[in-house]
């Protein structure tokens, strides 16, 4: 018997991709705005049948073309995919519904179709390499994703966003050109591309050298495309100049695409096979995950451009998620994993409000958006909200994974402490970064106080504060992203000898 | 309706409440303040009639939701946070009648916006009273600084701006920093954040760690302005006068010092914390911010400041009063959170009703005053008369307990502190009693007045009232009290 439910994660590729250049090619152009929201949305329906039949217990490898699993390419879900397919198709949807009227302003007619093909692209690309089983496949996935993001970024007038491009495809490149020699060394030890396989294989060889440079060529080639600290140098200059509602699409899942995947890999590939792997994880990436949240949080303290400075606060966030991933335990990978859904709710709606602010104010500069909240009140609202998760206030998105998070770090001893203090220092630090943008908003006159500013356009308006009442939402009933993230966790940690 | 849907609805309440003010606040001013003074006739009605239920040993409690597994937003009515919330729902319809006079009286802008906040801050504070467990608290103990803020900022200057910043910045900082940390170790060594009578620590933690515990829920409620974190308390004195008195006299501060109440009664437990050394410095600081702060009262010139000192000396008054760990003293401590709450807000709805009707906000500008006013100067007085803790008023009647507590304890320091500061209090109010009543205002007044507006002086008389009502009947607030020790055996 043929059940179609089995084509689920391979439908969730092939749509998107297919529409792709069909959306290039749609005539009349303004059809292509159409096409590629009804597209997303779709995906988006797709990531969310798969999750439910994650939570029913279902197995989703398939083969694709029916060849067996090492010799052909296998694809596979589980509920550490399922909760990123949700971010990364639930994004997408919601950027592409809200953003009609944002992207009229930063894109050139004339190119609409194709940059909403590059969007289709980037979509089937992350799915791809969140559904793919295969070493090989996944790069093929990451490449098709990049390339498909650098023109997102670069479609803008700014023309500032073509040094930041350029400079995001040399580190992306650098990042995918390591991944690639990583499995190229690994296929030369054991033959193999197939990640379960591959686990099973590289046990013979696990005290090789090629191995080891493996491992570390594809660590950093990952954590350099997951913007992990101090490797994030491309992210923030891409995500200001990036048309916005691109900004919101990447802030909110391109980093935990290349982050879901360093932590599959590590876990499934090494942490069985290499000797004391778990300590070397730890003490690679904790250090760098307190840099990241401490500096980057910093610096988006004195950061004065609105847009850089939640980049910088996205970078500190993804600190979190190593800090969470780099305890190696089952509390800490479920935190990790539950602020990705968290973060990327948070991010998404102040980086929405933000585009919002961008439909009437043409430049970020902190001191541009003084006394907007006078004209736009619903606006700023919801930037409040997502700052408050951002933050984590109780009540918000934010809250949960900060409270998961504590509680890892209070596991882990004398350490956990420390842990616990950089936690709440960078949460301090980030009351004081969203706080600023708010006093400002809210208490300064504006520059120009006689020109009453409109509030912005409706759809954008009620797609913000969508995402806004989700954080409040998976802040009061967070038993969806929590469940998934456990069970993710639990499927990580059976891996860890 | 039963009692456990009635917790839910007083929390909605409010919250109801507040978009309707929003939405007829566009239509008409009267209307705005009807809704709110029926909100709060409501919310008295619900919460109040809870009373005898509670008062016949019944606990009613409400789940809302399980946020994950152990973690629950849980409500339960307890005899504390009854009196709590009693005071808070109580106090609120009178504060509104207040702020109609005082608002009007100032030409206030944004009022629309004062009572939207305002009614959330009720329902944070509702929130806080009814909270079966730590998470729930610390939910709404957040929710409450958040929705307090706007209050604080109100007139949107400078100066305003800088004092709401200290105050956010203080409390956030203290609760994500501290009391957050605290609450998920709870939760981690006892399984468990409810509040159990009898505590959920023993024999989950030992030695040390119990006093460290300790320090990081006390200093983390930085409501309870405890030294060193006391700085936003005069701070906020730049708010209007009614959100100084409701909020910084009665909810806010309360729910600070509720919390620590709350904890150590039923998450350490007397007995537990009694027996344990380490958390013995309680009552020292405590004792040490009743001292200090009634000294810096002694030498302030302004009102509201002098108010704001004399509320954190108070405070630790609960503080110290819980930290003696007896029977008594806790009664004592239950009873000092109403009494106060009447007096305090007695004294700021004076000053208040002062600032409106001549603007006067410094001390010595009130030479012969009380001929001009009255009402508001005798209010004034007893309201005084309650913080000192002379009969015939509350304040007399929460001392007595405090010190029969500190006597059975045999706790000198404790006694010692209580004299003090009765004879400080007594040297920072008589004189100002003094220049109220009997001094001659010799300089002409630069504009002749009499009382405040009538809704000021009916809502500053009710309170003065209620001071001195407090010394006489006060069996219910006892009651509860009692019920308080007898359920934490």
């Amino acid at each position: 018997m043929v059940n179609w439910s089995q084509h689920l994660p391979v439908l969730q590729v092939i749509i998107p991709m297919l529409c792709a250049p069909l959306v290039a090619l749609l005539q009349p152009r303004s059809f292509a705005w159409f096409a590629a929201t009804a597209t997303s949305l779709f995906a988006f329906v797709i990531a969310i049948m798969i999750t439910t039949g994650v939570f029913a217990g279902q197995d989703y490898s398939y083969n694709m073309g029916s060849w067996p699993a090492p010799y052909g390419i296998e694809l596979g879900v589980d509920a550490f995919s399922a909760i990123l397919l949700l971010i990364v198709t639930g994004a997408s949807a919601l950027a592409l519904l809200a953003g009609r009227s944002s992207l009229d302003t930063d894109i050139e007619t004339d190119r609409q179709p194709f940059f909403y093909a590059a969007w289709l692209l980037a979509l089937a690309g992350m799915s791809g390499i969140l559904v793919s089983a295969d070493a090989f496949n996944i790069f093929v996935f990451m490449e098709i994703s990049a390339l498909a993001s650098y023109v997102l970024v670069a479609s803008g007038g700014d023309r500032r966003a073509l040094p930041a491009v350029f400079k995001y495809l040399i580190m992306g490149t650098i990042g995918a050109t390591f991944y690639l020699i990583g499995i190229g060394l690994i296929y030369l030890m054991t033959g193999t591309l197939n990640l379960a396989d591959m686990e099973l294989r590289i046990h013979e060889v696990a005290d090789q050298k090629p191995i080891l440079v493996a491992a570390g060529f594809i660590t950093i080639g990952l954590a350099l495309k997951a913007a992990v600290f101090p490797l994030h140098m491309w992210l923030p200059n891409t995500y200001t100049y990036a048309p916005t509602i691109v900004t919101v699409f990447l802030a909110a899942c391109s980093t935990k695409v290349s982050l879901y995947l360093l932590l599959r890999f590590d876990f499934f590939v090494f942490q069985p096979n290499l000797v004391n792997h778990d300590i070397q994880f730890s003490y690679y990436l904790m250090p760098l995950a307190v840099l990241a949240i401490l500096i980057a949080s910093a610096v988006a303290l004195f950061e004065q451009n609105l847009k850089r400075m939640l980049a910088y606060s996205s970078v500190a966030q993804i600190g979190y998620i190593m800090l969470g991933a780099s305890l190696v335990s089952l509390t800490g990978l479920t935190a990790g994993i539950v602020h990705m859904f968290n973060h990327a709710l948070a991010k998404g709606t102040l980086f929405l409000a933000v585009a919002c602010l961008a439909t009437r104010i043409p430049e970020f500069r902190l001191s541009d958006v003084s006394g907007a909240a006078r004209d736009m009140p619903w606006t700023m609202g919801a930037f409040v909200v997502g700052g408050l998760s951002l933050i984590g206030i109780p009540g918000t998105a934010g809250f949960i994974s900060k409270w998961y998070l504590i509680s890892a770090a209070l596991g882990e001893g004398i350490i956990g402490i420390a842990l616990v203090a950089v936690i709440v220092v960078s949460s301090l630090m980030a009351l004081a970064y969203i706080w600023r943008v708010i006093e400002i908003a809210y208490f300064r006159t504006p520059k120009n106080s006689a020109v009453t500013l409109r509030e912005a356009p409706p759809v954008l308006l009620a797609a913000t504060w969508t995402a806004a009442l989700a954080n409040i939402y998976f802040g009061l009933v967070p038993s969806l992203p929590v469940s998934l993230s456990s069970s993710a966790a639990e499927t990580l940690m059976r891996h860890v000898p | 309706m039963n009692a456990s849907n009635a917790i839910l609805i007083a929390i909605a309440l409010p919250c109801i409440g507040a978009p309707c003010i929003a939405l007829v606040g566009r239509i008409s001013a009267n209307l705005r303040e009807a809704v709110t003074l029926v909100t709060a006739i409501a919310l008295i009605w619900i919460v109040w009639g809870m009373l005898p239920e509670l008062l016949a040993g019944g606990r009613p409690s409400s789940l809302l939701a399980e946020v994950v597994p152990g973690i629950e937003i849980a409500f339960r009515v307890e005899p504390l946070g009854m009196l709590f919330a009693m005071l808070a729902s109580g106090l609120w319809l009178i504060n509104s009648i207040y702020s109609i006079g005082y608002m009007r009286g100032n030409r206030e802008p944004d009022q629309t916006r004062f009572y939207f906040f305002f009614a959330i801050a009720i329902a944070s504070t509702i929130g806080v009273a009814f909270s079966a467990n730590l998470f729930t608290l610390f939910l709404f103990y957040e929710l409450l600084t958040l929705s307090t803020y706007p209050l604080v900022a109100h007139k949107r200057n400078a100066k305003t701006m800088r004092s709401a910043r200290v105050y956010l910045g203080i409390l956030l900082t203290t609760s994500i920093g501290l009391l957050l940390p605290a609450i998920i170790w709870t939760y981690r060594v006892a399984g468990s954040g409810d509040f159990t009578p009898g505590g959920v620590l023993q024999g989950k933690l030992e030695g040390p760690a119990i006093g460290l515990l300790l320090g990081l829920f006390i200093f983390g409620i930085g409501k309870a302005a405890i030294m060193p974190v006391h700085r936003w308390l005069p701070a906020v004195m730049v708010a209007p006068t009614p959100v100084s008195a409701l909020l910084h006299a009665v909810a806010v501060v309360k729910a600070g010092v509720f919390t620590i109440t709350k904890i150590i009664i039923y998450i350490f437990g007397i007995d537990f914390l009694a027996a344990e050394p380490s958390g013995a410095w309680l009552l020292y600081i405590a004792a040490f911010t009743i001292i200090a702060a009634s000294v810096v009262a002694l030498r302030q010139q302004n009102l509201k400041r002098l108010l704001a000192y004399s509320t954190i000396a108070q405070l630790s008054y609960v503080v110290m009063a819980t930290a003696i760990l007896k029977p008594l003293a806790v009664m004592g401590a239950a009873t000092h959170m109403v009494s106060h709450a009447f007096g305090k807000i007695t004294l700021f709805f004076a000053v208040g009703a002062i600032y409106t009707a001549s603007k006067k906000t410094e001390i010595h500008e009130l030479r012969g005053i009380g001929r001009r006013m009255p009402w508001t100067m005798a209010a004034f007085t007893i309201g005084a008369f309650s913080m000192i803790g002379v009969p015939p008023t509350g304040g007399f009647v929460s001392k007595w307990y405090i010190f029969a507590g500190a006597i059975e304890a045999d706790n000198y320091v404790a006694i010692a502190t209580i004299i003090l500061s009765t004879v400080l209090n007594a040297a920072y109010f008589l004189p100002i009693l003094f220049l109220v009543w009997f001094a001659h205002d010799e300089s002409p007044t630069a504009k002749e007045h009499g009382e405040a507006p009538f809704a000021a002086v009916l809502a500053l008389t009710i309170t003065a009232g209620l001071t001195l009502a407090l010394f006489f009947f006060n069996g219910p607030v006892l009651e509860l009290a009692a019920q308080l020790v007898r359920s934490s055996p």
